[in-house]
């Protein structure tokens, strides 16, 4: 699955998923649950915006110093016998990575859940060479299963299906018997994952922290998926975005707490597992090679201009579980394996504005994703930033609107012009008052009115009333 | 202690909602405010700002720094517009010149109820209305201006007012400006989800404090032809 997701346009996208309850659903209820959860797990941290801001003190210095850290990172992954690759483009990224299965003559590879392989197409260029890649992560294998159903939540990618289709899911690609339950679901699938794990050739990890003090790997899962991938197969490739790295283990540590908490409630999950290079002769398990591949894919752009600090992500989804726009539209709406807030912000920075220019006004700015962001990142304001570069550098808003907006300055930057254009309001407006309310308004008042009234000009604007009064004393009745 | 009060009634206040104004004026003038109106105002400039129309923007928002330079408290009865007039001195912060006006008017900017109760020191208006209300706490002024309690504060001691907690209240109802028409297919699923919201308390009425998210909810309110009654907090402090 490359980053985007669909060819159709932003609109026709909305319209099939907005008709779609059974997701609209399970998004709402997943929402409800993890919004719930996460605002407990905070408050029982204590001093939740005091982590928030060493959180973003962390990240903030980990980008100032990127290169250092990644110099430093490199040097020790080696050290320990690593071997380290920086791809600057997906190409070059998908070539090392085949390059090492055509030389491990690869038939199988297992996977855990990496957003970053998906962004550059990894199993896809795994594929085109002969292999067969699995998905071990639960949500990621019923969307490989479904004929790559795309993911719709970076965590949960499999969140807008229900336990139901679920098991129609397994029925049909698997011949799955039992019934719905979680429980069942899972077990069935453990079962064949077993096989996989045992029978693969390479495990490609995605990477949540690197630490650049020890050259390890900060792998966090609830299904230990990622142990078996990275204890079992011959070699191990970890994929990583060039930023998802820490100093030491201290700052490690905190982004952890935060991570888990704002990604599901939980204080830890299940495994944070941490990998430090290939099997050393003593150790009885874990790879005999090992490989880090730091992807850059346009994020170097980012860095030094304004909207950098979308780098500081740790990738906790928390913004996507608050945003009630992705509530409603979900995941798939956006084109782009990023959704939600980050999604909106990140996608056109990666993906360009021809493909996502849509995605920054998707948002009612109301600021929500931003309260909850863990590592402080100003998601409403990047969005708004998006639609000022959109407008004012790129010049791609659409001329009526401009048109418009130009007449919105020049009305409200002169108040002469202003008192004229809101004294006769009301008389423009009057063919379509009815019983003082607006119910079919005429050009981009229709997508208002289609479904709400619109209040009519009034006939006496407050600043008549106010005016009328001074004159009239302080006992001017209301009119 | 008559604090002389510069009203920044806002564009749609001006226009389509007067009797919020109104309300304000007659309410702040009970609790002893000296009411001015400067006549040259015109509107805080967000409905071009959000929408990326920064410079055009910026015309708007001089036009409001030059008529309330010289204030010595600007009130206005709505939490986003009211931020939007506290974020001008970030706007023009490499702007020689305007930046200092700009601080000068953000700095002395109070949305109504944060005023009452943080500048006035009033927690009980002495307003009576009865029946049973829900609040709706709108985002820019709750997340963004950090004004929480001020409004709950004023409702709580208002005299036959019994309030119903909100579910899921600290949704955005959909109205987000020009996104209201930009994104209309997204903002009608979010303002319905939010009526029905409003539907569940049982409430008569339904109170906020930004007249933007009020014309969204209270117009899909009119449109199914609920028996809701919108209010804006104005109103709802100036009942007596």
């Amino acid at each position: 699955m490359p980053m985007k997701i669909s060819n159709d346009k932003f609109t026709d996208r909305l319209e099939t998923n907005l008709k779609d309850e059974l997701m609209r659903n399970a998004v709402a209820s997943a929402q409800s649950r993890l919004q719930s959860r996460r605002s407990i797990a905070a408050q029982q941290l204590g001093n939740w915006e005091e982590w928030r801001n060493h959180g973003e003190e962390i990240r903030k210095h980990v980008l100032e110093y990127l290169d250092y850290y990644l110099y430093e990172l490199s040097e020790n992954v080696a050290e320990r016998g690593g071997h380290v690759f920086f791809a600057q483009t997906e190409e070059e990224a998908a070539n090392y990575i085949t390059s090492i299965a055509k030389q491990k003559e690869a038939k199988k590879i297992v996977k855990s859940k990496s957003m970053v392989t998906e962004e550059i197409n990894l199993n896809t260029h795994l594929e085109a060479i002969g292999c067969s890649v699995v998905e071990t992560d639960l949500g990621e294998y019923i969307l490989q299963l479904d004929d790559h159903d795309p993911p719709s939540h970076i965590i949960a990618p499999a969140l807008h299906k229900n336990r139901n289709q679920i098991k129609d899911v397994f029925a049909d690609k698997t011949a799955y018997t039992n019934s719905s339950k979680p429980e069942e679901l899972a077990l069935h699938a453990r079962k064949i994952l077993r096989e996989e794990f045992l029978t693969a050739d390479i495990g490609i990890t995605g990477c949540n922290f690197a630490v650049a003090e020890t050259g390890s790997i900060c792998l966090v899962t609830n299904e230990g998926n990622a142990d078996l991938v990275t204890a079992l197969p011959k070699t191990q490739i970890t994929v990583m975005g060039m930023e998802r790295l820490v100093p030491t283990f201290e700052e490690m540590e905190v982004l952890v707490s935060m991570l888990t908490r704002s990604a599901v409630g939980q204080k830890l999950t299940s495994y944070i597992t941490v990998l430090t290079g290939p099997k050393k002769t003593i150790e009885v398990d874990g790879p005999e090679e090992f490989h880090l591949v730091i992807v850059d894919n346009g994020r170097s752009s980012i860095l030094g201009g304004e909207f950098q600090s979308i780098l500081q992500c740790i990738r906790c989804a928390a913004c996507i579980n608050t945003c009630p726009v992705y509530r409603h539209i979900g995941g798939h709406s956006y084109g782009s394996i990023y959704s939600g807030p980050i999604g909106a912000v990140l996608s056109p920075l990666l993906g360009g504005y021809d493909d996502y220019k849509e995605l920054p006004y998707a948002s009612t700015l109301c600021g929500a994703c931003t309260e909850v962001c863990p590592v402080k990142i100003p998601l409403h304001e990047l969005l708004h930033k998006h639609r000022e570069v959109i407008v004012e550098k790129e010049g791609r808003a659409p001329i009526s609107e401009t048109a418009l907006m130009q007449a919105f300055g020049f009305g409200t930057g002169k108040s002469s012009v202003y008192k004229l254009g809101s004294k006769v309001a009301s008389t423009v407006m009057k063919p379509f008052v009815n019983e003082e309310k607006i119910k079919k308004g005429p050009g981009p008042l229709k997508q208002w009115t289609d479904y709400r009234d619109f209040p009519s000009p009034e006939k006496e604007r407050f600043r008549d009333w106010f005016e009328k009064r001074s004159k009239g004393g302080s006992n001017h009745d209301r009119s | 202690m008559f604090l002389k009060v510069s009203l920044f009634a806002t564009c749609l206040v001006d226009m389509f909602q007067s009797e919020i104004g109104k309300s304000t004026v007659e309410l702040l003038e009970r609790l002893d405010c000296v009411i001015d109106f400067p006549k040259a105002q015109t509107c805080c400039g967000q409905p071009a700002y959000n929408s990326g129309y920064v410079k055009v923007s910026k015309e708007a928002m001089k036009n409001t720094i030059r008529t309330f330079e010289n204030a010595e408290y600007i009130v206005c009865p709505s939490g986003s517009c009211a931020n939007m007039i506290k974020d001008y001195e970030q706007i023009f912060v490499h702007d020689d010149i305007w930046r200092e006006r700009a601080k000068a008017v953000s700095s002395r900017t109070y949305e109504l109820t944060q005023f009452i109760v943080d500048v006035l020191k009033i927690e009980n208006v002495g307003a009576k209305l009865n029946g049973t209300a829900t609040y709706h706490p709108s985002c820019h002024m709750t997340r963004l201006l950090q004004v929480r309690n001020a409004p709950k504060t004023l409702l709580q001691n208002v005299e036959g007012l019994e309030l119903i907690e909100l579910p899921l209240k600290e949704n955005c109802c959909g109205f987000g400006g020009t996104f209201s028409v930009k994104m209309g297919q997204i903002s009608k699923q979010m303002v319905d989800e939010k009526v029905s919201t409003v539907q569940q308390t049982g409430a008569h009425y339904l109170i906020g404090s930004d007249a933007g998210c009020l014309m969204n909810i209270g117009g899909r309110i009119n449109r199914k032809d609920l028996n809701v009654q919108t209010m804006h907090i104005a109103e709802v402090l100036n009942s007596h």
